[in-house]
C-alpha cells in the first residue's frame, strides 16, 4: 500500500473500471453487443425513408444559368411558368454572371451547382457530370422551348458538355459517408449507454453501490464505469473490424463502396473514434446520473425514456443539418453537447478543415467532466436518503417534518 | 443554525484516566434534511481512537444517515465532521473499513476476488488482497469456499465474506452499520469477539445498533440517538450512573416502625409466598444508615441488594419511553 491515505481519482476509477470491464466482457450483454452491427441493417431499412429524404435534398437541383442576361431572364420566366405544373423536376436557376467557363463554375467550392446551362435559348449547352447531364437535359430543353415560345413539339437540341465531377456531386457523395458515420455512431452509443445504465441498476440491486460510495468519490465510480464500457466497446469494434476485414478480403469489390470523406479516411476514422468516445461519454454520464437516482428498474425506464427520446431528436437534428453546412441549424447541432459528435462527424466527411474538430473535441471533453460532476453531485444529494427503515417508508421515531 | 466548532487539536480529555486522547471521529452540529424530513438534527459525536463506540437508537432515528455523513457518502447540510483530523473523509479512505447495513457483493465474483476487490477500493493491491483474503477465509473456517462464487454461498457466509473484505486492508477505523442484524446467535458471538480483538489491536470500532445488549456488552462509549438528535454521547458508565442505583429489599413484615426508613414513593410488590418487595433509589444517607433503621425497626429483612441501572434504564431516562418502546420493538422484529 502506498503512503497516501487515499487513491487518486484515476486510481479509484481504474479499480472500478477493471472490475466492470472483466464482468461485462464475460457477460451475455457483451454477446448481444457483438450482434450490434446486425441492427443497422434492420434499422437502416426502417430509417430508409428519412435517409432518402435527406438524400433527395442532398442532390441539389441548383443549376447555374450562364447565358446572356436576356436569355437568362427568359429561361427564368419560362421555368416559373412551368413550375406550377412540373415543380420538383425543374431546376432552381441561379444566374451566374462571373464570366468563368462552365467547368470552372462547377468546381467552385461554395456554389454546389448540379449543372451549368450556357449557350443560348436556341442552342443551350448543359455542362455537368454524366449522371447530371442525363438528369437535366430534358428539363432544360423544355424550359428553353417554352422561353422561345415554340410549341412543345419542337425542342432545341441540348448540347452536352460532360465533366468528370462537380462540387455538388462530390458533396452529395460525402453526405452518404456522413450519414453512414452518423448512423453507426448513434447505434453504438445507444447500445452502450443502455448497457452502462443497466450495469449501474444491477449495482444498486446488488447493493454494492454504498460500498463504492464509501470508499471512493462518486466521480471515480462514474468515470470507472464509463471507461470500462468504453473499453468493452473497443474490444467489440476490434472484433467487428476483424470480421469486416475478412469480409472485405472475401467479397472484394462486391461490397458497397463509400465515397472518401473530405479529410481522408485515416483522419475520418480517427475522428470517428474520438467522436464516438466523446458522444458515448456524454450520453453515458447522463444515463449514469439517471441510473444513480433511480431506485427500481421501473424508475429507470421512466426516467430514461425522455433522455432516449431527446437523443433521437438530437440525432435527427444532426442528421437533418448535414445538407446545410454553415447554417445556424448546423452550428447549433455542432455546439449542443449531445448532438455535437454527430454534427462534427458529418463535417469531417464534408469539409477538410481540422481546427473545428479540435475545438469541438475540447468542448465535448469539458462537457463530459461537467456531466460527470453534476451526476455525482446529484447522486450524493438525492440518493442514500436513509437506511433500510427509511426506504421501507417506516415512520421515523420523532423525525421532524419541516413545515 | 451556526455550525459548532471542532476542537483545535482533534483530541479529547478523559478525566477518568487523566489523559488526553486523539479522536478518530469528531462531528459537530451535523444536520441532514431529506425533502421535508429533518433526518439528523444537530448531532455532536467524539469517538476516541481505539474505542468501541456504539450509536444506539431505534430504526429511523438517524443512525445510518449519521454514519453516511461521517464517511462522506453524503454531505451534511450543516455542521462539520473530521475523520482522523481530515474534514473530507474520502481523503483518509485507506484508513477506514465500512460494512453497510444492506450488504452487497457482486454475485459472480469468487470469495477471494470479492475480498480483494473491497481491499483494492481502499488501496490494497489486488494480488496482495487475494492472498490476504484466502488467509482470512481460512482463519474464519471458510477455506473451502475460496473459489466459490458469492451467488453460491448462504446469506451468512456472504456476510462473513463482506465483513472480511471490510477488514482486509487493515483499517485503523472500522464502521459497522447494524452489524448484528441478520446473524444467528453463534455468528453474533463471533462478531463480538472479532470487535473486541480489533479494539485490542488498537483499531477504532464504531457501530450502530438497535439492540441495547450489544452496546452494553461491547461499547466503551455510546451516542444515544432518537428523532435525529443525540441527547447523550459519552461513556456507557456515565450514562448508567445518571440513574441512581436501586435498592431491592425483601421483608417479612408489610408495615411497622421501619417503614419510615423507606421513601414514600417506594414501589411495593407482594410475593406469592407472603414476602414483600420494595424498590427505591439508594437514599442520600447511604445503605448502612438504611440497614440500621430497618434492623432497629424489625423489618424482618429476607434479602437486600443494590442494583446499578442498566443501559436500558439509562436509554429510557435519556431518550424517553416512546423511543425505548420503538427500540424494543425493533429488537423483537430483528429476532423474528
Amino acid at each position: 500500500m502506498s503512503d497516501t491515505t487515499r487513491l487518486s481519482l484515476l486510481e479509484a476509477a481504474r479499480v472500478v473500471a477493471r472490475r466492470d470491464f472483466r464482468a461485462i466482457l464475460f457477460s451475455r450483454a457483451f454477446f448481444f453487443f457483438l450482434l450490434g452491427p446486425l441492427f443497422p441493417l434492420v434499422i437502416g431499412g426502417l430509417a430508409g425513408g428519412i435517409g432518402g429524404q435527406v438524400q433527395r435534398e442532398a442532390v441539389t437541383n441548383m443549376v447555374a444559368l450562364s447565358m446572356s442576361a436576356e436569355d437568362n431572364a427568359a429561361m427564368q420566366a419560362a421555368r416559373d411558368t412551368l413550375a406550377p405544373q412540373l415543380g420538383y423536376v425543374l431546376p432552381q436557376f441561379i444566374p451566374d454572371t462571373s464570366g468563368e467557363p462552365p467547368a470552372q463554375v462547377l468546381k467552385r467550392d461554395r456554389a454546389s451547382f448540379a449543372a451549368v446551362v450556357s449557350g443560348t435559348i436556341e442552342a443551350p449547352v448543359v455542362t455537368a457530370p454524366e449522371s447530371q447531364i442525363e438528369r437535366w437535359s430534358g428539363p432544360v430543353g423544355l424550359i428553353a422551348a417554352t422561353a422561345r415560345g415554340s410549341s412543345p413539339n419542337t425542342f432545341p437540341a441540348v448540347a452536352a458538355d460532360p465533366v468528370a465531377t462537380s462540387t455538388a456531386e462530390a458533396r452529395t457523395d460525402r453526405i452518404r459517408t456522413a450519414q453512414a458515420g452518423q448512423l453507426l455512431l448513434f447505434l453504438l452509443m445507444m447500445l452502450l449507454a443502455g448497457m452502462v445504465l443497466s450495469n449501474l441498476v444491477e449495482e444498486k440491486a446488488n447493493k454494492v453501490i454504498e460500498v463504492l460510495a464509501a470508499a471512493i468519490p462518486m466521480d471515480a465510480v462514474f468515470l470507472g464505469k464509463l471507461f470500462a464500457m468504453l473499453g468493452v466497446s473497443f474490444v467489440g469494434i476490434a472484433v467487428w473490424a476483424t470480421f469486416g476485414g475478412a469480409a472485405a478480403l472475401l467479397l472484394g469489390n462486391q461490397l458497397p463502396q463509400l465515397p472518401e470523406p473530405a479529410l481522408g479516411w485515416s483522419a475520418f476514422i480517427a475522428l470517428g473514434i474520438a467522436y464516438f468516445a466523446m458522444g458515448y461519454l456524454l450520453l453515458g454520464s447522463l444515463f449514469l446520473t439517471i441510473g444513480g437516482m433511480a431506485a427500481t428498474v421501473r424508475e429507470v425506464q421512466t426516467l430514461s425514456m425522455p433522455v432516449t427520446m431527446m437523443q433521437l431528436l438530437v440525432f435527427f437534428l444532426a442528421a437533418s443539418s448535414i445538407t446545410r453546412p454553415g447554417s445556424p441549424l448546423e452550428l447549433t447541432a455542432a455546439i449542443f453537447p449531445l448532438s455535437s459528435p454527430f454534427a462534427m462527424l458529418a463535417r469531417a466527411a464534408q469539409s477538410d478543415a481540422i481546427w473545428p474538430h479540435l475545438l469541438a473535441l475540447g468542448w465535448q471533453a469539458v462537457c463530459v467532466i461537467l456531466f460527470i460532476r453534476f451526476g455525482a453531485l446529484l447522486f450524493k444529494r438525492r440518493v442514500m436518503k436513509s437506511g433500510k427503515a427509511g426506504r421501507a417508508g417506516k415512520e421515523r421515531i420523532g423525525a421532524t417534518k419541516i413545515a | 443554525m451556526t455550525a459548532r466548532m471542532l476542537t483545535e487539536t482533534g483530541t479529547m480529555t478523559r478525566p477518568e484516566i487523566g489523559l488526553t486522547v486523539p479522536l478518530a471521529i469528531e462531528a459537530r452540529g451535523l444536520v441532514k434534511r431529506f425533502d421535508d424530513t429533518l433526518a439528523v438534527d444537530g448531532v455532536d459525536i467524539s469517538v476516541p481512537e481505539g474505542a468501541i463506540y456504539g450509536i444506539l437508537g431505534p430504526n429511523g432515528a438517524g443512525k445510518t444517515t449519521t454514519l453516511r455523513m461521517l464517511l462522506g457518502i453524503i454531505d451534511p447540510d450543516e455542521g462539520v465532521r473530521r475523520v482522523f483530523g481530515n474534514d473530507r473523509p474520502h481523503e483518509v479512505a485507506k484508513l477506514i473499513g465500512y460494512l453497510p447495513e444492506e450488504r452487497g457483493l457482486y454475485p459472480a465474483m469468487k470469495c477471494d476476488e470479492a475480498i480483494a476487490f473491497l481491499g483494492a477500493l481502499r488501496g490494497l493491491p489486488l494480488e496482495e488482497g487475494k492472498a490476504r483474503g484466502r488467509e482470512l477465509l481460512e482463519r474464519h473456517g471458510m477455506g473451502h469456499a475460496v473459489d466459490r462464487q458469492i451467488r453460491q454461498l448462504s446469506k451468512g457466509m456472504a456476510q462473513t465474506v463482506q465483513l472480511l473484505g471490510t477488514l482486509v486492508h487493515r483499517p485503523k477505523l472500522v464502521v459497522f452499520d447494524e452489524p448484528f442484524s441478520g446473524l444467528d446467535a453463534i455468528n453474533q458471538g463471533k462478531l463480538e469477539v472479532m470487535i473486541r480483538e480489533l479494539a485490542r489491536d488498537g483499531t477504532t470500532v464504531i457501530f450502530s445498533t438497535h439492540v441495547i445488549h450489544h452496546a452494553e456488552r461491547l461499547c466503551d462509549e455510546v451516542a444515544i440517538i432518537a428523532g435525529g438528535k443525540v441527547p447523550y454521547a459519552g461513556s456507557v458508565d456515565v450514562a448508567r450512573d445518571r440513574i441512581p442505583a436501586q435498592v431491592r429489599l425483601e421483608t417479612r413484615a408489610e408495615s411497622g416502625e421501619w417503614r419510615s426508613a423507606l421513601p414514600d414513593d417506594a414501589r411495593h410488590d407482594v410475593k406469592a409466598g407472603g414476602g414483600h418487595f420494595w424498590y427505591f433509589p439508594v437514599p442520600d444517607s447511604g445503605i448502612e444508615a438504611l440497614l440500621e433503621r430497618l434492623i432497629d425497626g424489625k423489618a424482618g429483612i429476607l434479602s437486600l441488594s443494590v442494583e446499578r441501572a442498566g443501559l436500558h434504564d439509562a436509554f429510557v431516562e435519556i431518550a424517553g419511553e416512546a423511543a425505548a418502546r420503538a427500540l424494543e420493538q425493533d429488537a423483537l422484529e430483528s429476532v423474528r
